[in-house]
This record gives structure tokens, sequence and C-alpha cells, in this order.
């Protein structure tokens, strides 16, 4: 019986124990000598004979990080990744939510530890762990009594209030939904990762977890080759990188530097995005230089491991579509209500409502660590389910089902602007300005304070030029009432568009 | 040189830049910050610098920034 992702680990290892499992710039690890490391690290951490408790990991996006991941689990405990470049006031609150009985670091990463001031917490060190010697009896003794509802990792998000939400993920969640990655993309020993999103975001889920569980290969891309992107395209090349899930951002610096028209992917035939919405102009541009690979949309919050929806591209799409979100991932169930409650359902030929979505199934996360408030207001009964008790989560995003039958993402339910009257959607007005030609990048925000619509843009138009092209797309009452030109849209430590960051410019 | 410190002080404010020797290895910037000094150099300067430019050796301190766009410039 599977219950924890260490099998299936422990498992791969059997089949394929000199394959490369990870690698960063700096080394590559074989599958047997990755897993002997986690022990190792799991077996120095199971020394202080404590299980089920926090413990968080200080390094930054390397091997030895992952190593640590797995040595946590292996120890009967769960880790939380700490970006090696968070504010000291955000670590203190994540440190103060967790009370982690540990903090593992390595060498190069201690000064910066050391900079947040952390008191009266034990550190480990990576390079002492994994010295240590491999205690096979009380790791199996461990494993012995673990359950597959026990807590993995937690993951911090931003949250609307400024306080950090530590959103729980057990082994079960990722075993399902890993699962469903590997059967729906067909991940396999010969699938070679180039991941792009960091460890403490839940995109890296899919990338990291269906390379342990399926033999596959996953190259770590320096985050400076995003600036540099012929080093990108050459890095790629010679480690034969065939898949990437990177967010739309990171697609579009590598379209928009230009690269598409000269360079050539020697291997890359799977291109998963998810974390935004992207832009179809840069889309196209990827397709038209990839015709014959696979291109999916994903969607899916945190609360849902990463993913709850999809889209494998399958037709042409004009500047001013959108992307459809696809189905439900197999196994997970979706459920779009109106205000009061009500289910709306796809009707043939015809464009549905508007309604939250919200999610069910092991996918889910279990709630908020340490946050009952916050988890009860996301974490409901289901609406449409009055028999026995069942947990859904409420995404807080608005979609509609179109003519097809596909689900369309509108915005966040706080994009929904009451302005005037009418009642607007902020991402329908992105939609719009997307169509227009020289637009590379845009985001629509709204002062509440004087009531007014305001846009950002990115491209090689003016704003006159570009309110003129927009009226002729947008209802009266959508029309952004001010338009701000940017040499370049802000990016949060995610790689999305910051929106709080552009409110706080207005 | 003036008016290359003064734009990456724009992209980057409060960064000795005079003084820096490892703008992209510290992480002084970040990949997604290039794209908009990139287009500020060119608009500065009147170049244009392409993919095949975009290597780290040109990225490295304000002085190896300067040097490519001084071998631009006489390019043109």
């Amino acid at each position: 019986m599977i219950k924890n992702i260490l099998q299936l680990l422990e498992n791969t290892v059997e089949l394929f124990p000199n394959k490369v499992a990870f690698g960063d710039d700096k080394r590559e690890i074989t599958y047997v000598e990755f897993l002997k490391n986690s022990k190792k690290i799991g077996s120095c951490v199971a020394s202080k004979k404590v299980t089920q408790k926090p413990i968080i990991i200080f390094i930054d996006k390397t091997v030895n990080c992952l190593e640590a991941m797995m040595g946590v689990i292996y120890s009967g405990n769960f880790y939380t990744i700490l970006d090696t470049k968070t504010p000291v006031e955000r670590a203190k609150s994540i440190i103060d939510t967790l009370d982690p009985i540990m903090i593992i670091t390595d060498e190069k990463n201690e000064k910066k530890m050391s900079a947040l001031n952390i008191q009266n917490i034990e550190v480990l060190m990576y390079e002492d762990a994994v010295d240590y010697k491999i205690d096979e009896e009380t790791l199996k003794d461990i494993r012995d009594k673990q359950i597959d509802t026990d807590i993995l990792y937690v993951l911090f998000t931003s949250g609307s209030t400024g306080i950090p939400k530590g959103t729980v993920l057990t082994h079960k969640a990722v075993i399902s939904y890993t699962t469903w990655v590997k059967d729906t993309f067909d991940i396999n020993e010969n699938t070679i990762w180039g991941s792009q999103t960091p460890f403490y975001f839940s995109m890296s889920i899919t990338d990291v977890f269906s390379t342990i569980i399926t033999g596959a290969t996953l190259y770590i891309i320096p985050k400076m080759y995003f600036s540099f992107p012929v080093k990108l395209i050459e890095y790629m090349n010679e480690k034969k990188i065939n898949s990437i899930y990177w967010v739309p951002s990171a697609l579009c610096i590598v379209a928009n530097l230009g690269t598409l028209k000269t360079a050539e992917f020697e291997s890359l035939q799977k291109i998963l995005f998810a974390g935004e919405v992207m832009p179809v102009k840069q889309l196209n541009e990827w397709i038209q230089k990839l015709p014959n690979a696979q291109f999916a949309n994903l969607y899916g919050p945190t609360e849902t491991t990463d993913i709850c929806s999809y889209y494998v591209i399958d037709r042409k799409f004009e500047n001013d579509e959108s992307i459809p979100m696809g189905k439900h991932c197999n196994n997970c169930g979706l459920i779009i209500v109106d205000e009061n409650g009500n289910e709306i359902l796809p009707t043939k030929d015809k464009e549905s409502k508007i309604g939250e979505l919200l999610v069910r199934g092991s996918f889910l996360a279990s709630g908020y660590y340490k946050n009952p408030e916050k988890t009860k207001e996301a974490f409901v009964q289901n609406p449409i389910n009055n028999s026995y008790p069942e947990i859904v989560y409420r995404t807080g995003d608005l979609v509609k089902y179109n003519k097809r039958g596909e689900l369309i993402y509108i915005s966040r339910k706080d994009y929904q602007i009451k302005h005037m009257g009418y009642r607007i959607e902020l991402g329908e007005i992105e939609r719009n300005i997307y169509g227009i030609d020289k637009i590379v990048l845009c985001a629509c925000i709204y002062d509440e304070k004087e009531q007014k619509i305001v846009l950002f843009y990115q491209g090689e138009l003016e704003i006159e030029e570009l309110a003129e092209e927009a009226n002729k797309r947008l209802l009266p009452y959508m029309r952004p009432n001010k338009y701000i030109k940017v040499s370049h849209m802000p990016y949060n430590a995610n790689g999305k568009i910051d929106r709080k960051k552009l409110k706080g410019e207005m | 040189m003036d008016e290359l410190l003064k734009i990456l002080n724009n992209v980057k404010p409060g960064v000795d830049f005079e003084h820096e020797e490892n703008i992209m290895e510290d992480e002084i910037i970040d990949s997604f910050d290039i794209v908009t000094l990139v287009s500020m150099i060119n608009d500065e300067f009147d170049i244009e610098i392409t993919p095949a430019d975009l290597v780290p050796e040109n990225f490295k301190s304000a002085k190896t920034i300067y040097n490519m766009i001084e071998r631009l410039q006489n390019e043109v």
C-alpha cells in the first residue's frame, strides 16, 4: 500500500539507481546517492526523537535543498522552505506561526540566516547532517507509524491581510496530485524537466514530485539565465531538457527579448504553464517556434496541491481570446456556484453565468496551519451536499463555462469591482487590451478611493493611441479612467505581475 | 558613464554600482529587471542590444556594460 511519498522514491531508486535524479549548475546526483543523502539527513534529524513537528529549511534552490526536504520526511517530520531572500518581518511571522523544532541550512546560506536573528531554535548544518550514519532501524520504525494524512509540507502564501498563511499538504494530497500529473502528461524516466519555479512555490511540486515518482530527471535552471536567453537555451540544449513548467512571465521574457526568432530548442517537447494568465500573443510566438510541441494551460491554487483544472491547447487563439482553464483533473471535482450557493452547469452552445469555483477531492490541502479562522472561511461544507460532511475549498476565483463547455477564468473575486453601479471584471478589461497590437503586458487595478479604473501597460504606443483603441473594444463603463505607461511591469518573488506594488504606485 | 549609472540606479535604487563587480551573481539585478534595463539603455544610447549581447560577461559591472554600449555604438 502506498501511504508515503518516500515509498515511491524508494521504488524509483530500485528501478533506476544510477540515473541522474537532480542537477543544478554545480552538481548532479543519481537516485541511489540522492536516497543515501536523504536517509543520512533523516537519521540525523531522527536522533532528536521528535516526529510530526515543523522544520524550516533555509537553503536556496539547489540539490542540497531537495535532499534536506526528503531528509525531513524520513525523520517523520514536515518541512517549510523559507525563501533565503525573505524579508526579516515575513520570516518572523512564518517562524512565529510554525514554532519549528529546528532549522536546516548550509554553509552557503548560513550568513544570510544569522541576519534574520532567529533565537532559541536549533540549527542543523546540511554538511553535518549529510555526514551522519544511516540508522535504518529508526527510519523503519518511523515509517511504520506514519499514515497518509500526515503532513508532508506547509507552504506559505501571501494572504490578503499581509500575514502569511501556511497551507498544510499531506502525503495523500501530493501522491494523488502527482499521480494525475504523471498520467496526464506522460511523465516517465525519459522526461527531463527544466525547473524555473522556486521550491517555496506550489508550482514546483509538479516537476519535483513527478520526477521522484517516475524516475525522471530534473535540472534546476539558474535564475540568472532568465536574464540571458542565449545562455538559457544553451543550458536547456546541453541538458537535453524536454519538458518545462514555467510561469507565463518567464515564457514572456524569452519571447519579449526576441530570443524565439533566432534560438533553436533541440529537445523541448512539453511546455506547461500556470500561475497567472498567459498572454495569447506570446503564447502564439512560442507555438510558432515549436509547432509540434505540447502546450497546456494549468490552473489551481496552493490549496489543491498545485492544480485542479487543465487545458491542452488544441486550436488557434486570437490575441483577444482567453486560453481556457479547460476541465477538471481526473480524480478532482469542480463545482461552480452563484452568489446564492446554487450550482451553475454548462449549457449546450451557450455561455454560462459567472460564479465562484469550488474544488473537492484528494488534492485538497487540510487547511491553514494554526489558523482556524482562515481555514473555516476557505474550507467549507459542500453547499450542494446536505447529506454528509464533505469539505470543499473556495478558490475565490470567478469562472464560467464557454459555449464548448470549457471553463474560462474571469478574475479573482476581489478583482470584481462595482463601478458606477456596474459589476466589472478587471480581467475582462485586460483581455480586451491584450487584443491591441503593440501591447506587451497590461494590468488593470481599481482605485477604490478615487473610484477610477487604472490601466498599467507596457508597449510601444502612446496613451492617446491606446485609449482610442480601447474605446473601440470596451463598453463605456468598462473604459479605464486613467492609463499609466510603464517601461516594465514589476514582478513579485513568484514571478507574477506585482499588483500590490502597482496599486502603491497609483 | 554617468548616464548609465543613472539608469542603473533607476532600475535598482540604493546600490553602489560604481564599485559593484558582480551585478548578476550577487543577484542585485533580478532576471525580470533586465528587460527594463535593456530597453532603457537602448533608448538612452540609441543602440540595439540583441539576444547575442545578453551574456553574463557583459553585465558583470557598470564598466562591462559601458564597454558593450561603446562597442555597439561603434558598430552603428
